[in-house]
């Protein structure tokens, strides 16, 4: 079963310890300038969003690069930027419409979310349930829930 | 390293900004942040010194765990001698700026002499600039954040800076950053107004690489936030209610002051308090409470982020305060409301709006318009010399006296001063609830008698974030001790003082210890930090920081006579509550604590303390 980042914004607080998670994955460090998912805070609003890669089925990136640098993981259906054939043209992260490819300057490649093969560290690491990683065929199914909830309710 | 072992000194007279190595054996004896840049200062600083002249100094530092996945880990302090009380200053901050100066790579800034021309410092990872700041001379913390991203076309540059009040010589002026966070206390942004030193901005791309055993660090880090989820304070209290969970209860104790101290219960506590934030407005049917919010790394996300009623008389037709953002904590209610007998929430949010924006204190703030308040009463102050009615209870009041704070205006330049200076130019210096000139915070004495002398003693100046007794005497945290008795509080007060300087200086959020000990901070900074971190020594680093602090004040020419509270706290008794016909016994406690703490009768600690902490 392939599953999916779910992520619900109303619980996040803030806290970036996803961005932490995610950096120290693929970097090592606590870096949340290197984090490929980043948390946006609609100050005026009292809104903070998390967001990052959807792994399109028909991913933009993965069509627009020109050396196949970018290649399906079948089993997580993550699209995995492969960096030894990277070379940093940046097309990919023109041809992404949701921008969640990005250029990192030290190291010449583009870099974006992978799932952590499988095993997301921002989900670990959220202590809200704001990000959470569930069956990609059912990513509605809370929601499809909570309504289910309010049937026959005048019954109870 | 959990260190950088990088500080940044910035000689402002001068124009330079200069790297040099951290001094790793003050380090391993004083941690980071509130430890380690109080020993720069104490080592580079006469106490003697004028803190707004260009020879006083003004540090910002980080912890080892700053910048960190450690819950909490995003506090840095801001140190420097204080122009409110004439001693140490030393105010703690969250929000994201701390983790993004270690992010840069700095463990540390210090700002010396005086820049002849307003400047802020640009910081990109080694690469700093002082650049030309006077477009932004009397601009707000909200303006200068978003003038600066916007100049440099980057969001994600984080920024701490000072607002006209810290221009304009409000005594207890903040330093602000992420809009509505602040190194709150003490006048650490008058200093920093006094430098011509507008902001500081931060990016930084380098992160933490330095943690001494990464493994272990996740690994105990995770084990320590589930104890921070599974705890009814820090697990669903702070996040609930935020801080304002206290309004109600110490309301009920007896100990919430109430117009400048005349009382300890207020007969509106309810209408202010963190249930009524949460309430629906009659004028929009929302409540004022829009969300609760963290800081970096923190997994409690107790902050507040309110919305204020648009249509209540202090924003009529003033769109800027609209929109979301930073709410009451409970100091902030009890100072602008319980102080002044205020009991109109979206006064006391206007009020606070205010204060984040130009950057004051509203701790220091609401209690010094208690005092006038008081001045008024007794007709000491006329409405002329106030230039309006100051009544107990008029929201009128309080919002119309923020604004002329703010701005500098007519008696707002006497409350920016603060209520020492205020009360003693009108010749009732008594009336002044204060210690070393720092006005209390929301918790009265004579209901909960070990923060009497917390208050007496803290070396910035009365403050209940020095040696919070109240985590005891109401909330039964680590153990539950009568608030209402002098009995073994000498002892108690020690051991809050002595941990919180260690967790302070950790980089951590002292908040943490609702749920943790000491005994749980250990274990993060052992597996971040090399040698042997053990409980003991973080005791002992904990009892010399303060120690520390206590011999800059005393060579700054504090006394005895300076651990002291006012006389309506020692003689008047609580007229009602739990604690009816209770004054707070000081001067029972005072004497045990100096001996606990190894001092002499005059509280000067004596040379066999000295030798044992290292100093």
């Amino acid at each position: 079963m392939q599953k999916s980042l779910y992520i619900d914004p109303v619980k996040c607080t803030g806290c970036l310890q996803c961005e932490m998670a995610c950096s120290y994955t693929h970097t090592g460090a606590f870096n949340p300038s290197k984090s490929r998912i980043k948390v946006f805070d609609f100050e005026h609003e009292g809104r903070k969003v998390p967001y990052t890669c959807t792994q399109c089925s028909e991913a933009w990136c993965l069509h627009a690069c020109p050396v196949d640098a970018i290649k399906l993981d079948a089993r997580t259906g993550a699209k995995v930027v492969f960096e030894d054939t990277c070379v940093g043209c940046k097309v990919c992260t023109i041809a992404c419409p949701f921008g969640t490819i990005n250029y990192v300057a030290d190291t010449g490649k583009v870099q974006k979310c992978d799932l952590c093969d499988g095993d997301p560290a921002c989900v670990t690491a959220c202590p809200t349930d704001a990000i959470t990683y569930v069956d990609a065929d059912w990513s509605g199914l809370g929601r499809m829930r909570a309504w289910a909830a309010r049937a026959n309710s005048a019954a109870i | 390293m959990a260190w950088t072992r990088n500080i940044l000194r910035v000689n402002l007279t001068e124009g330079t900004c200069t790297p040099e190595p951290l001094n790793m054996q003050w380090a391993n004896d004083y941690l980071g942040s509130r430890g380690l840049a109080s020993k720069y200062l104490t080592e580079e600083v006469d106490p003697k010194v004028d803190p707004l002249s260009p020879d006083n100094k003004l540090i910002m530092s980080t912890g080892p765990l700053t910048g960190t996945m450690a819950s909490t880990g995003g506090r840095y302090t801001v140190v420097t001698k204080g122009p409110l009380t004439g001693a140490i200053a030393c105010s703690n901050s969250g929000g994201y700026f701390g983790a993004e100066m270690k992010f840069a790579g700095w463990d540390m800034i210090i700002f010396e002499g005086r820049s002849p021309e307003p400047v802020y410092l640009y910081l990109e990872n080694d690469k700093a600039e002082l650049r030309d700041a006077s477009h932004l001379w009397g601009k707000s913390t909200w303006v200068t954040e978003e003038t600066i991203k916007t100049a440099h076309q980057d969001p994600q540059i984080r920024i701490s800076s000072i607002g006209q009040a810290g221009e304009n010589g409000v005594l207890y002026a903040c330093v602000v950053n992420d809009l509505h966070r602040a190194a709150g206390r003490s006048g650490v942004g008058t200093v920093m107004g006094s430098k011509n030193l507008k902001a500081v901005a931060i990016r930084g791309t380098k992160g933490v690489s330095g943690i001494r055993d990464f493994k272990e660090f996740l690994k105990v880090t995770s084990e320590k936030k589930q104890i921070l989820a599974e705890n009814a304070v820090t697990g669903q209290g702070l996040p609930t209610y935020g801080t304002q969970v206290l309004m109600n209860v110490i309301n009920e104790m007896g100990a919430l002051p109430t117009r400048n101290h005349r009382d300890v219960q207020f007969e509106d506590a309810n209408k202010i308090s963190a249930e009524a934030m949460a309430e629906p407005r009659a004028s929009d049917g929302k409540p004022q409470l829009v969300t609760n919010a963290a800081c970096f790394g923190c997994t409690i996300a107790c902050g507040r982020i309110a919305k204020i009623d648009e249509t209540h008389f202090s924003v009529v037709n003033k769109p800027e305060y609209w929109g979301a953002s930073g709410g009451l904590e409970y100091e902030a209610a009890w100072a602008l409301g319980a102080a002044n007998g205020v009991n109109d929430l979206e006064a006391l949010q206007y009020a606070n709006l205010l204060c984040n924006e130009v950057g004051m204190d509203p701790i220091s703030f609401g209690a010094t318009v208690g005092a006038a308040m008081e001045l008024y009463d007794i007709g000491v102050l006329s409405k002329e010399q106030i230039g309006l009615d100051a009544p107990f209870g008029s929201a009128e009041a309080l919002v119309k006296l923020a604004e002329m704070t703010a701005n500098g205006e007519g008696f707002g330049k006497e409350l920016g001063e603060g209520s020492k200076r205020l009360c003693s130019k009108y010749g009732r210096p008594e009336l002044s609830m204060t210690v070393k000139g720092q006005e209390f915070p929301a918790y009265d004495s004579r209901g909960i008698q070990g923060m009497g002398l917390a208050y007496a003693t803290s070396n910035r100046g009365a403050c209940h974030l020095r040696g919070y007794t109240v985590a005891s005497e109401v909330l039964g945290i680590p153990v539950k001790t009568d608030p209402l008795t002098i009995d073994g509080k000498p002892a108690l007060v020690k051991a809050f003082q002595d941990a919180t300087a260690a967790f302070d200086s950790s980089g951590l959020c002292i908040f943490t210890s609702f749920a943790w000990t000491l005994a749980d901070i250990q274990p993060q900074i052992q597996a971040a930090c090399e040698g042997d971190w053990s409980l003991e020594r973080l005791e002992l680093v904990g009892e010399r920081i303060w120690n520390m602090e206590k011999q800059f004040n005393l060579a700054a020419g504090l006394t005895k006579a300076d651990d002291n509270l006012p006389p309506r706290l020692t003689t008047e008794p609580a007229k009602v509550g739990p604690a009816k016909g209770l004054v707070n016994g000081l001067d029972k406690m005072l004497p045990e604590y100096y001996e606990l703490r190894g001092w002499d009768g005059e509280g000067v600690p004596n040379g066999a303390t000295l030798e044992r902490l290292g100093l």
